[in-house]
């Protein structure tokens, strides 16, 4: 929030607001923010943790600012990234250059989990796989900002960049009229717009387009909900759709309608129990088939995992050099690979100031901070890696900036992360702003939801 | 529309309107259980069988077994919690179909219930059905005033209207159950007692002054309740309410089905009927028979539109 002369540039003005506002005046404007947030309903399940199945995130009032500078690298990083990362699925599904070329190594991709055989060979509409990127940033210096991870599946949170600005502006709307905020809320229009430019081949008329949830039981089932309305199409479950012909259909109480493009929120072993996990019962059996067949684009394109894992993470700075020939805008965080001998090594030596996360886990699940750790603690995840050291990568604490932040009263820095979202169709759709989730607990690095972070308003201002 | 939304919205209107019904049959039972020499248990074992709700074994049903069973009861479909509970999931299955007030009218307090233990809510009873009757009505404000009069508005209506329809035969049913003590006559004062509290459960006391002037006979009140073609709880007026919605239906979906016409035939019969004729044939028989018509019109409707 810092520098050398007081408060960052970007936060002059919210600097300036919050004197004139007082704590007093912000605290209770949380206090109502939150019973808004309980009316409307917007909640947060955590898998496995019990307690209130739909609690709140905590919301804070004070937003996070990115002056027009910084947002405009950001916005140039992102981009690039996003175009890299489907470069990289088109890639490794048709001839593998990148690994023929010897820059990613074949196992990374051909043994992942995520990767699925079955899409060999097929390219789905313009070449798109993944078509809402979600890049997780930190900034770790003054006008520096590295990538923490990809999201290429399907990220959440874009719910909460509307509602938290949608709040804002009931709470504060002398700021927002004629201010120095650009607006986010035209998000559900290029998302539908980036859907629509998707849409098979073989789909002349106007594409129908639905929202595939799991149910209402889903933990982002309320984003599910609030985006289909948003972008005026129809909220569907997988017992809602059927295959007939090759081709989707919804039921409707006027009969079948057939439908186009599929904006799925479920993951791909739930998407067709006859391809992917005979001993499913969910999914929608045939959908694979009519994928393949060219009469329904499915959004993420099934198997676009692989890009997001946190093994292949390590090789999108390459990917950008390989695929786009530019040199990335932004960096990756430094990444030890438990699976090589040497950088293990390093890693078990240095515990203590590392963070170790499990390649394929996500949501801050099953990770240690170092610094944070008791002892027993850190000899238990040392066992884990011995055991399987390919399961491993390890990151230093960052240096994480932090940004204003209201806790009890007080105003103090706690740290930050940022999630954008970027819109891949036949153009790249980049709307400014995100999700800045924040760890509310003093000294915390960890920002996920589940493991108790919060969420802010985020800020890009004008010229 | 999809259809499962419109499967949610029909049973959202089902379990908003049983919620309200119920509370007004709880209420009912509190005030025929008021008369002095009562004793109590009869009152509340009717209000057990005619909603169809598991009588307990070898033992007379108290006031605690009516708020355990039929305000509290997490499993019974016609407990009030249950119902509440359900109106809120079917709504949020379809949130999208649901204006923003409407929404939150169904999850403001939803949990106020779930909450409550039988003790306090048998403390509470009044205030509770009070609670219960507002919250229903701003459900309904929030419907009337900013929902869009589209399919997704017919399938909620019919909803509501089929279970009110169910509801208020179920009501009279109630005093078929009741049993007068042997010491007392038909048309005495308990008999007048029972009926006049069942125009009470319907907020309909002043409305039936209006028709009838003062003259408390059943056939009156059941002709009020079954025939009376303006009083929004009546059977027939409910009727006219589903006949409308399923006519929406029908023209949105340009062509009609079983439900249209079993729904126009049974308006029309009971638009001709004679109260009288009701009385002469039994009335209870009419009432069951009422019940599992319109059950069949609730079938059709599903069949119709494929959920």
């Amino acid at each position: 929030m810092e520098n050398a002369d007081g408060v960052r540039s970007p936060y002059r003005s919210v600097a300036d607001w919050i004197e004139e506002t007082g704590t007093e005046l912000l605290t209770r404007r949380r206090e109502e923010a939150e019973a808004i947030f309980r009316k409307i309903g917007i909640t947060f399940a955590v898998y496995g943790e019990g307690g209130d199945p739909e609690r709140l995130i905590p919301f804070d009032l004070i937003p996070r600012v990115f002056s027009a500078s910084e947002w405009s690298v950001l916005e140039n990083g992102i981009r690039q990234r996003a175009r890299a990362l489907n470069a990289f699925l088109y890639d490794i599904y048709h001839r593998g250059e990148i690994i023929k070329a010897g820059i990613v190594p074949a196992p990374l991709v051909y043994q992942n989990a995520a990767y699925l055989p079955q899409m060999v060979g097929f390219s789905p509409p313009g070449r798109v796989y993944s078509q809402i990127v979600g890049i997780d940033i930190v900034r770790t210096g003054p006008d520096k900002f590295q990538v923490l991870e990809d999201n290429c599946r399907t990220p959440s949170g874009v719910s909460y960049m509307l509602e938290n600005r949608e709040i804002m502006t009931r709470m504060f709307p002398d700021i927002f009229t004629g201010g120095p905020v650009r607006s986010v809320d035209h998000y559900p229009d290029e998302l539908l717009r980036t859907l629509m430019e998707v849409a098979p081949a073989a789909c002349t008329g106007e594409p129908t387009v639905v929202l595939l949830t799991p149910g209402s039981l889903n933990s982002a089932y309320y984003e599910h909900s609030f985006l289909a309305d948003l972008m005026g199409i129809e909220l569907v479950e997988p017992k809602d759709l059927f295959v007939d012909d090759a081709r989707v259909w919804m039921r409707t109480t006027h009969g079948p309608k057939q439908v186009d493009v599929i904006y799925r929120r479920i993951d791909d072993d739930y998407l067709d129990p006859l391809t992917f996990r005979p001993d499913s019962l969910l999914g929608i059996p045939g959908l694979f088939d009519a994928y393949r067949a060219g009469y329904v684009n499915i959004c993420s394109a099934p198997g676009a995992g692989v890009a997001d894992d946190k093994a292949i993470y390590i090789y999108v700075p390459e990917m950008i050099r390989f695929y786009l020939r530019e040199e990335p805008i932004l960096e990756n965080i430094q990444t030890f690979q438990c699976g090589r001998k040497d950088e293990c090594k390093y890693v078990l030596e240095n515990i203590d100031d590392l963070v170790v996360k499990e390649v394929h886990g996500s949501g801050g699940y099953g990770m240690l901070i170092g610094p944070k750790s008791t002892k027993a603690e850190i000899e238990a995840y040392r066992q884990r890696i011995l055991a399987d050291p390919g399961n491993f990568i390890a990151q230093p604490t960052l240096n994480l900036s932090t940004a204003p932040t209201l806790h009890e009263r007080e105003i103090s820095g706690r740290h930050v992360d940022f999630r954008p979202f970027c819109l891949v169709g036949k153009t790249i759709r980049l709307v400014p702003g995100g999700l800045t989730r924040v760890a509310l607990q003093p000294g915390s690095l960890v920002v996920n939801s589940s493991q108790g972070g919060g969420v802010k308003d985020t800020w890009v201002l004008r010229e | 529309m999809l259809s499962r939304a419109a499967a949610n919205l029909f049973w959202l209107g089902r379990f908003i309107e049983r919620a309200e019904a119920t509370a007004r049959m709880i209420s009912m039972g509190q005030r025929m259980s008021i008369l002095p020499g009562t004793q109590g248990q009869s009152e509340w074992t009717s209000i057990m069988m005619a909603t169809g709700t598991q009588l307990p074994e070898g033992r007379p049903v108290t006031e605690a077994d009516i708020v355990s069973g039929l305000i509290l009861d997490p499993q019974n479909p016609s407990a009030i919690q249950s119902c509440l509970a359900r109106a809120r999931e079917n709504g949020r299955a379809v949130r999208t179909a649901l204006t923003q007030e409407m929404w939150e009218s169904l999850n403001e307090d939803w949990r106020y219930l779930e909450v409550m233990d039988t003790q306090t809510a048998r403390q509470q009873l009044g205030s509770i059905m009070d609670w219960v009757r507002k919250r229903t009505a701003v459900f309904r404000g929030a419907v009337e005033t900013a929902m869009l009069r589209n399919e997704g508005y017919n399938f909620l209506r019919l909803g509501g209207s089929i279970e009110r329809a169910d509801m208020t035969l179920r009501l009279l049913n109630v005093k078929y159950y009741l049993l007068l003590p042997e010491t007392e006559v038909v048309g005495g004062g308990r008999d007048h007692h029972q009926w006049m509290s069942m125009l009470h459960a319907v907020s309909g006391l002043r409305a039936y002054h209006q028709y009838y002037d003062g003259d408390y006979a059943s056939w009156n009140i059941a002709d009020f309740l079954l025939l009376n073609q303006t009083f929004p709880r009546s059977v027939a007026f409910s009727y006219h309410q589903l006949d409308m919605a399923l006519s929406g239906l029908e023209k949105s979906h340009g062509g009609s089905h079983d439900c249209q016409r079993t729904a126009r035939d049974e308006l029309a019969r009971l638009n001709r009927l004679d109260i009288n004729a009701i009385f002469d044939d039994g009335l209870h028989e009419f009432i069951d028979d009422q019940i599992i018509k319109t059950a069949r019109i609730s079938r059709e409707v599903s069949n119709a539109y494929y959920f």
